[in-house]
């Protein structure tokens, strides 16, 4: 795994925009309601069905849409020099 | 691991009040960080307006005075012109700034005023209830016009980007949306430009952003950013308006 | 004020409306922002050619009184002394922000010099807006502190005193004059400039948060508890208002019978009036409220006791005289005068006024004095 997301379920709203936005699949609602009354976004390591191992790449786009920055991206460093450079949000 | 994305520190800890899926929240987080960016924290002051981001100054750390409504113009304005140091931008929906602050929002670009205007189109009155905006597209359901917005009736949507890119003082005008990662980058680019062209004391700068409004579009928030870039962005279409070099 | 010679080699013989100018730029006012409209424009000149020639002071032209009223805010949040100035029609526009400069407690000097209305109205001197000035103008529960001056010296006088009050109350401070007081040539010896640098640090100004927490100024409060807070802490303030700031002045009201009460221009004109009638044997005195809210509803009540009648003279239909008829409360006679939409009333017709107000009220000691009919003096113009 490159990267990984932290998903703060009490900021997030259940907008769903993180699990549109991400080419890897990776997110999905979880079960229980937060204290808001929002079914919060997950982050899943592993597809539910085929069990497989997905492949976070930490390309944060799913922050980068997320409204309530409910979401922190964490890489592995040593990618940095070619992913970071391509996604990092505070890029020009 | 390395955390590459977080909380901008401009941005306060404090939770939206915003819908799922508001717009206004993405771009509250942009202008933080290009603030944090440009290093401007400790010297900027925000004017928010009346609209949902009237509490704007409850997200932003850094010094905000509320304008009423339509105003935010010439409030920023007095504060820039006795503080010339200070880097003071605007942030107002499109009823703000388009239809009862137009005289304001106009002359002040036409004065070329170093400010920078952050103009949020989300087509609809989104504090009051969703009525009727002056962005709003023809054809349109919002409450005030419940068979669709009908021109002849109700007039055409107004694209004030456009009119302040005629004004002779103004330097940089550009039209985003944050309807995708990929234009929520360039929305972040624009915004950064635009505070840019106030530190080098050119004149004035807009950026206009295509935001959705799930809640009175009555739509999910999917939905709803697919609408704006399938129907809005037909109306408004997302463009370098002006830019002085 | 005292004579000194060297206070007489001082003195500039100036319109109104450049006294107050140049009053405000010695308060330290650095920003003015206005839109023209006569009859004060010699105001926003004046402050845009001293202004030109200081190089940290601002002066704007505005689209509109909305708009300019609304740089006042910003101006004042961002810690200057700031000044506008307008005529009725202006002052209506400039309502809104009024409202909220006093709801985000900011201190600010607005400038009236009132003309005829409703409406446009027309350019002539009048005191049409006495309702708008005193009891709030805009929206919501707010008093603004009005100072009403008369002569040149006093445009001098109170413009300071007005940029003081502001700041030490974090109030806006209407002076409310009109087209005549602005135009009338007078001397006037000014109070020493201020340097504004030197002036008291306000700590809540809005100036980038360095080496602070961030700050916000705002006038939405959703909590209705926290609303109900702020207007009475409001109420607190305009309450330690009163107790410092009520201001008039009395003229021949010792022995008085009768009493004029008249500010401003109005005034004046009363003062020429009080003086022929004077000449007449008449005992007739003139009390004018300097400061019309707070008004000086008291030393005025003390005067009821001893008269038989106050005449209210105002160029209006009668607006100052709900205020002097809550301050006597029945304790004599209040009777109105009025010349409303621009007409200026001359010396000899309120000398005229207060001698058949005299007549009917006493009409025994008049020797062959033809006593007047009606209980009470009725509108006339
Ligand atoms: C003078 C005045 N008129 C009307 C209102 C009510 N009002 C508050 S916000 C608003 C419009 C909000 O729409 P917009 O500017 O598009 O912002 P949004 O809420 O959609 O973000 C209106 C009409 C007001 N606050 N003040
Ligand atoms: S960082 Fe990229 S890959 Fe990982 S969850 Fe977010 S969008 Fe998906
Ligand atoms: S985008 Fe943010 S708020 Fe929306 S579901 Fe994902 S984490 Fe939650
Ligand atoms: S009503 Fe619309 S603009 Fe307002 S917070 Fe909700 S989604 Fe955002």
């Amino acid at each position: 795994m490159k990267g990984k997301i932290e998903i703060d379920q009490e900021l997030c709203k259940g907008c769903g925009l993180c699990i549109q936005v991400c080419p890897k699949k990776q997110i999905e609602f979880s079960d229980a309601l937060n204290k808001k009354g929002y079914y919060p976004a997950s982050f899943k390591e592993r597809d539910r069905k085929t069990t497989e191992k997905l492949e976070c790449t930490g390309c944060a786009l799913c922050a980068i849409q997320c409204p309530d920055v409910a979401i922190e991206v964490y890489r592995e460093e040593k990618e940095q020099s070619t992913t970071a450079k391509k996604a990092a949000p505070t890029d020009e | 691991m390395k955390k590459v994305f977080a909380r901008p520190e401009s941005l306060k800890l404090t939770p939206f009040h915003y819908c799922p899926g508001c717009g206004h929240s993405i771009i509250h987080r942009l202008v933080s960080e290009v603030i944090d960016e440009l290093g401007i924290r400790e010297r900027t002051v925000g004017v928010p307006p009346a609209g949902c981001a009237v509490l704007a100054y409850n997200y932003f750390d850094v010094d905000m005075a509320e304008a009423p409504h339509g105003r935010a113009a010439a409030v920023a304005t007095g504060i820039k012109r006795v503080r010339p140091d200070l880097v003071a931008f605007s942030y107002q929906g499109d009823g703000d700034i388009a239809a009862i602050g137009t005289a304001e929002t106009i002359h002040a670009a036409n004065r070329g005023e170093r400010i920078t205007a952050i103009f949020v189109n989300n087509a609809v009155y989104g504090m009051t209830g969703g009525q009727m905006a002056p962005t709003t597209i023809s054809g349109q359901v919002t409450t005030t016009t419940p068979l669709g917005r009908a021109p002849l009736r109700d007039g055409y949507p107004l694209d004030l980007s456009e009119m302040l890119g005629i004004a002779a003082g103004s330097v940089y005008i550009e039209r985003t949306s944050v309807s995708s990662p990929k234009w929520i980058n360039k929305t972040k680019k624009a915004i950064r430009k635009a505070f840019m062209v106030q530190l080098e004391d050119r004149g004035f700068s807009l950026v206009e952003i295509l935001s959705p409004c799930p809640t009175n579009w009555k739509m999910t928030p999917v939905q709803s950013i697919r609408w704006v870039e399938e129907t809005m962005m037909t109306i408004f279409p997302p463009k370098v308006i002006k830019d002085v070099a | 004020m005292s004579e000194t010679k060297e206070k007489k080699k001082d003195k500039k013989l100036m319109r109104g409306s450049h006294v107050l100018g140049e009053a405000a730029i010695r308060a330290g006012c650095r920003a003015y922002f206005g839109y023209p409209i006569t009859p004060q424009n010699e105001l926003p000149e004046y402050m845009a050619e001293q202004f030109a020639q200081m190089p940290d002071a601002v002066f704007l032209q505005a689209e509109s009184e909305l708009a300019s009223i609304n740089m006042v805010m910003g101006a004042s949040i961002a810690g200057a002394r700031v000044m506008t100035s307008s005529s009725s029609p202006g002052i209506s526009l400039k309502q809104e922000g009024i409202s909220y400069i006093a709801g985000m407690e900011l201190p600010a000097v607005i400038v009236n010099m009132m003309r005829g209305g409703p409406g446009l109205g027309n350019i002539a001197p009048a005191q049409g807006d006495y309702f708008q000035a005193t009891k709030g103008g805009g929206h919501g529960d707010y008093r603004l502190i009005v100072l009403a001056p008369a002569y040149g010296q006093e445009i001098a006088d109170m413009t300071r005193q007005a940029f003081d009050l502001a700041d030490k109350y974090r109030n806006p401070v209407m002076i409310l004059g009109d087209g005549m007081l602005g135009q009338m040539m007078e001397p006037v010896v000014f109070p020493d400039p201020i340097d504004p640098a030197q002036l008291p640090a306000k700590p809540w100004t809005l100036t980038g948060c360095k080496g602070r927490p961030s700050r916000i100024i705002r006038s939405l409060w959703l909590d209705v508890n926290r609303e109900e807070e702020l207007n009475w802490r409001l109420v607190r303030k305009y309450e330690a208002i009163t107790a410092e700031v009520v201001d008039q002045e009395m003229y021949l009201a010792e022995d008085a019978e009768l009493i004029i009460v008249a500010y401003g221009t109005a005034a004046r004109i009363a003062k020429g009036g009080v003086q022929r009638a004077r000449a007449m044997g008449i005992k007739v005195g003139l009390f004018r409220p300097k400061t019309l809210w707070p008004y000086p509803s008291e030393p005025l009540a003390r005067l009821a006791d001893q008269v038989d009648e106050i005449i209210v003279f105002e160029m209006s239909t009668g607006q100052m005289v709900e205020d002097v008829r809550l301050a006597v409360e029945g304790r004599c006679r209040v009777s109105f005068y009025g010349r409303p939409g621009g007409v200026v009333a001359t010396p000899e017709e309120i000398s005229r006024v207060i001698s058949s107000t005299h007549h009917r009220a006493h009409p025994k000691k008049v020797a062959g004095g033809r006593a007047s009919g009606g209980s009470r003096l009725t509108v006339v113009g």
